[in-house]
């Protein structure tokens, strides 16, 4: 069997190729899943634990999508733990300190975020200097920062309002109805269709094109399998309180993301400024300018995820972002993205902040101390990135 | 005299370019062997195959030095034996001292702590023989390059020399140091030392030179004796350039319109030594329909004058006029550049044309997003549509537009290139080198593209090192020499001998004042 050339369907080789690097990345995650689901005795999967897991790791998320084009452009943002702990310290002075009102106090927080990002993007961009570098002094000076305004102890409570940001649910419009909640099903499911349809408007669209598309065998087994998963793991969430508004804002996130990187024209530019960047400035891509962005972006992503995190904790520490920024960073590369640059998915990277997550729910269920819990996660991410470099060289 | 070195029958090929021919070359004790040839002669590549970095095995034919015959499996065996090479790119550690770079390799040392005493001592000697009068402990980087090429040959002579290669070792010194360093070439040869010089400059060669080997083609010309009588530098570039030049180039009738491109009084400053003009006060125009070549040596400034043209992409501090279609346009960025109708296909493919680990679709697209796009979102089917299109047209060989640039051929990756640049619809492009590292079919099929570009009324500027492919397409050539336009032919009136005559007469004028331009380029490497 040849690949296919140019339109119809993809069969054989074409398709395992096209599709192994994604499916590789996403079935691992099931297989994790099912491991840990079978270990735990159907613990990880409950409605509680499913809703703990992602508040748990929607701020790791968050920050994955802004380290990933970062990491595209072919650099890396070490600073974002240290970022986050002090955007969250800064949230809790403004609100808790100075009654500042929440909202405006999380647009202040957004706005710092951005001007941190700026002021390290800044650096990078148009001096030149190692992102490596620029952040690793950034990483020290917020760390401190959040320590000096905090003056070394916690801050908290928030109020209500803000603690909602992390710890809310979607209200119920269903009066008296109980779990599961039918809004939060109807959402989902909504959610599940829509998938389903873009999916299939784009395989219309890409054959009409004569474009190159999966067999439709495959194609609807692989919708039906993405229907069923979205709706179960709705189904799920619904059961304890419904869908969190974390989960919201960062199903808004990863959908806008992936907009951005796979379909828009500064997407685009992203990415060949990792590929060859003196290539993309040659063609008239503005690469100072985008690298600067994409730091911009980080910041205010890191802001989020601070004022998320303490939000969730209900205080502010100064320890708060301790550690973040290798969470974040692994996710990226077990999703796939190269240090190189120039390669990488907003998909692979939520799939690999996932698979980080459920380790470290189901590890901790399973009672595996911190200590083993890291040297695991290291052996993972070696593991993951050797086999995706193995996969390349074949 | 007796025979110190022997090459027979020697030849080389890079898959499948022949770089190297049934080379026979020979070297007596003591005597200064000049070769001479155009740039890709074969010059280079038949020291690296004397000097071991092909190793035996991947040439044919045989090497006798010293009486036997050799197999050198690398620059460490040959060098055991005296054979030492400097480069034309000084292979000196910047920021270490003279003496440390003599003795980068095998510093003096007892039990593995290097005798400093003896390391200083002995460099003092090396210094004097060179004549150079600086400490020891002077880091490289505060030498000029004049001194640097000195501490080369004391670094060279550091080892047991016994055959000593320069290869174009004056190409960077003014006038004052190149005199310097040819006396003291013969100061090493009355002492009984024997040394090849590659060489474009052929009043040095014709100096010290005792017998003159011309390459061309990867083929041994002739060699010269300078012993029986002075040899005239118009026999030697008769040598250099004569070939026959027929059906290797499409026929073409110009039809020459209007001008549409033109540079006033353009000067460029190095983008390191501010203070040195690398681009004197070209002044330049294309016409619709045009081929232009500009023509020069390797560092003749060429390739830094296009990137400054377009978007001011190397050098600092530009001075002069652009007009594009008679009115006054603004080059300052690449964007803007483009957006103006120009369009610049580098020399270095890999390094600055292609986004190598991403597919034909992508990279055509590259320069032109927005041509793809509605709304800044990327229509991929209109993206696939236009890629499709260049690959029938161009006839890029793929399995299909999904397939990576970096595993195409040469010939293929340079139609990508093109490809990339066509869909920007430019009025005027410049071709940096279009065929460097094609071969001879794909070189065909590239000629008659240009040629159908300027048939289609575009203005076409076409760089080249390769004089045979500039008389064999362009209407008009330029010859470029130390960034100044110091020539210009009609094609027809055009001759090899005509564009070296006008290099060299400027060269042996001036003396390279400038910075050779290879070393340029590398710092253009980082402004980018």
């Amino acid at each position: 069997m040849s690949e296919a050339v140019i339109g119809g369907e993809r069969h054989g080789l074409a398709l395992l190729k096209s599709h192994l690097r994604e499916f590789g990345m996403v079935l691992s995650l099931f297989a994790i899943m099912i491991f840990f689901e079978i270990m735990t005795d159907g613990t990880l999967l409950r409605p509680l634990n499913l809703t703990n897991l992602v508040l748990q790791n929607s701020y790791i998320v968050i920050m994955a999508l802004g380290m990933l084009m970062v990491i595209v452009t072919g650099h890396i943002d070490l600073s974002v733990g240290s970022v986050a702990g002090f955007i969250g310290a800064v949230a809790a002075v403004l609100i808790v300190r100075y009654h500042l009102d929440p909202f405006i106090a999380t647009l202040v927080c957004l706005v710092v975020g951005g001007l941190i990002g700026a002021m390290q993007g800044y650096w990078v961009a148009y001096f030149k200097i190692p992102s490596f570098i620029v952040t690793l002094a950034g990483m020290l000076v917020f760390k401190g920062a959040a320590l000096g305004i905090l003056q070394g102890a916690s801050l908290g409570p928030f109020p209500v309002s803000f603690q909602k940001l992390s710890s809310g649910f979607i209200p119920e419009l269903v009066a008296g109805a109980g779990p599961p909640y039918p809004t939060s099903l109807a959402l989902g499911t909504a959610l599940a269709i829509l998938l389903v349809f873009l999916s299939w408007r784009g395989r219309v669209r890409e054959m009409r094109h004569d474009m190159p598309v999966d067999p439709w065998g495959f194609f609807v087994a692989k919708n039906a399998v993405l229907f069923g998963v979205v709706v179960y793991f709705t189904y799920l969430i619904a059961s304890h309180r419904g869908l969190p508004n974390v989960l919201v804002i960062m199903g808004v996130l990863i959908a806008l993301y992936a907009f951005l990187t796979a379909r828009t024209t500064i997407g685009r530019q992203i990415y060949a400024v990792g590929g060859n960047e003196r290539a993309a400035k040659l063609s008239g891509i503005k690469t100072e300018r985008l690298t600067f962005l994409t730091f911009v972006n980080m910041g205010v992503l890191a802001a989020l995820a601070g004022l998320i995190f303490a939000a969730r904790l209900n205080t502010a520490t100064p320890k708060a972002g301790l550690g973040f920024e290798l969470d974040v960073i692994a996710a990226c590369f077990i999703g796939g993205a190269s240090a190189y640059g120039g390669v990488g998915t907003v998909a692979g990277a939520v799939t690999g902040a996932l698979i980080m997550g459920v380790m470290n729910n189901g590890m901790s269920i399973l009672g595996i101390g911190i200590d083993y819990q890291q040297v695991i996660k290291g052996i993972v991410l070696l593991g993951a990135v050797c086999l995706d470099v193995y996969n390349k060289r074949r | 005299m007796t025979t110190l070195l022997e090459m027979r029958g020697i030849g080389k090929s890079f898959g499948p370019v022949r770089a190297l021919q049934d080379v026979s070359f020979t070297v007596e004790k003591g005597e200064i062997h000049a070769l001479v040839g155009e740039n890709g002669a074969g010059k280079s590549t038949l020291m690296k195959v004397l000097s071991g970095v092909y190793p035996h095995g991947s040439y044919e034919g045989q090497i006798i030095y010293d009486g036997a015959e050799r197999r050198f499996a690398d620059i460490t065996s040959s060098e055991a034996l005296g054979i030492i090479i400097i480069h034309q790119e000084l292979a000196l550690i910047p920021l270490l001292s003279i003496a440390e770079n003599i003795f980068l390799a095998s510093p003096p040392a007892r039990l593995g702590v290097i005798d400093r005493g003896t390391v200083y001592r002995r460099t003092r000697e090396l210094l004097a023989k060179v004549g150079l009068d600086e400490l020891p402990d002077t880091t490289v980087t505060s030498l000029g390059i004049g001194k640097q090429q000195l501490v080369e040959i004391a670094k060279a002579l550091s080892k047991e020399v016994r055959l000593l290669i320069l290869d174009e070792p004056t190409a960077s010194l003014n006038e004052k140091d190149s005199a310097a360093l040819l006396d003291l070439l013969l100061e090493f040869k009355a002492q009984g030392l024997s040394s090849i010089l590659i060489s474009h400059k052929l009043n040095e060669v014709s100096r010290v030179a005792d017998r003159i080997t011309v390459l061309r083609d990867g083929r041994t010309v002739d060699t010269l004796d300078c012993r029986e009588g002075p040899v005239e530098e118009e026999r030697i570039i008769r040598k250099m350039v004569d070939r026959d030049m027929e059906h290797r180039y499409p026929k073409r009738e110009p039809q020459i319109g209007e001008e549409i491109f033109s540079v006033g009084n353009w000067s460029v400053r190095h983008p390191v030594h501010t203070d040195r003009d690398t681009i004197r006060n070209v002044s330049f125009h294309v016409r619709r329909g045009e081929i232009v070549g500009i023509a020069g040596l390797m560092g003749a400034g060429r390739t830094e004058f296009a990137m400054s043209v377009f978007g001011e992409s190397w050098g600092k501090k530009m001075s002069g006029t652009a007009t594009l279609g008679g009115k006054a346009v603004d080059l300052s960025t690449v964007r803007r550049a483009i957006d103006s109708g120009l369009a610049y296909v580098t020399e270095d493919r890999k390094g600055l044309g292609l986004l190598l680990a991403d597919d034909i679709c992508h990279n055509v697209s590259l320069a032109n997003l927005d041509g793809i796009a509605a709304r800044k979102v990327i229509d991929d089917a209109k993206e696939l549509r236009v890629a499709n299109e260049y690959r029938g047209k161009m006839r890029i060989r793929s399995s299909s537009v999904y397939q990576e640039v970096g595993k195409l051929s040469g010939g293929n990756q340079q139609k990508v290139v093109l490809s990339k640049w066509l869909f920007t619809d430019p009025q005027v492009l410049i071709l940096d080198e279009p065929t460097r590292g094609i071969d001879v079919g794909a070189k065909y099929e590239i000629y008659v593209l240009i040629n159908q570009l300027a048939d289609a009324g575009k203005g076409v500027v076409m760089i080249s090192s390769e004089m045979p492919e500039l008389l064999g397409m362009c209407d008009r050539i330029c010859v470029m020499n130390e960034g100044e336009f110091v020539g210009e032919f009609a094609g027809s009136e055009a001759t090899q001998e005509g564009i070296m005559r006008a290099i060299m007469r400027h060269a042996a004028s001036h003396g390279g004042e400038t910075l050779a331009a290879e070393r340029s380029l590398e710092t253009a490497g980082t402004e980018l």
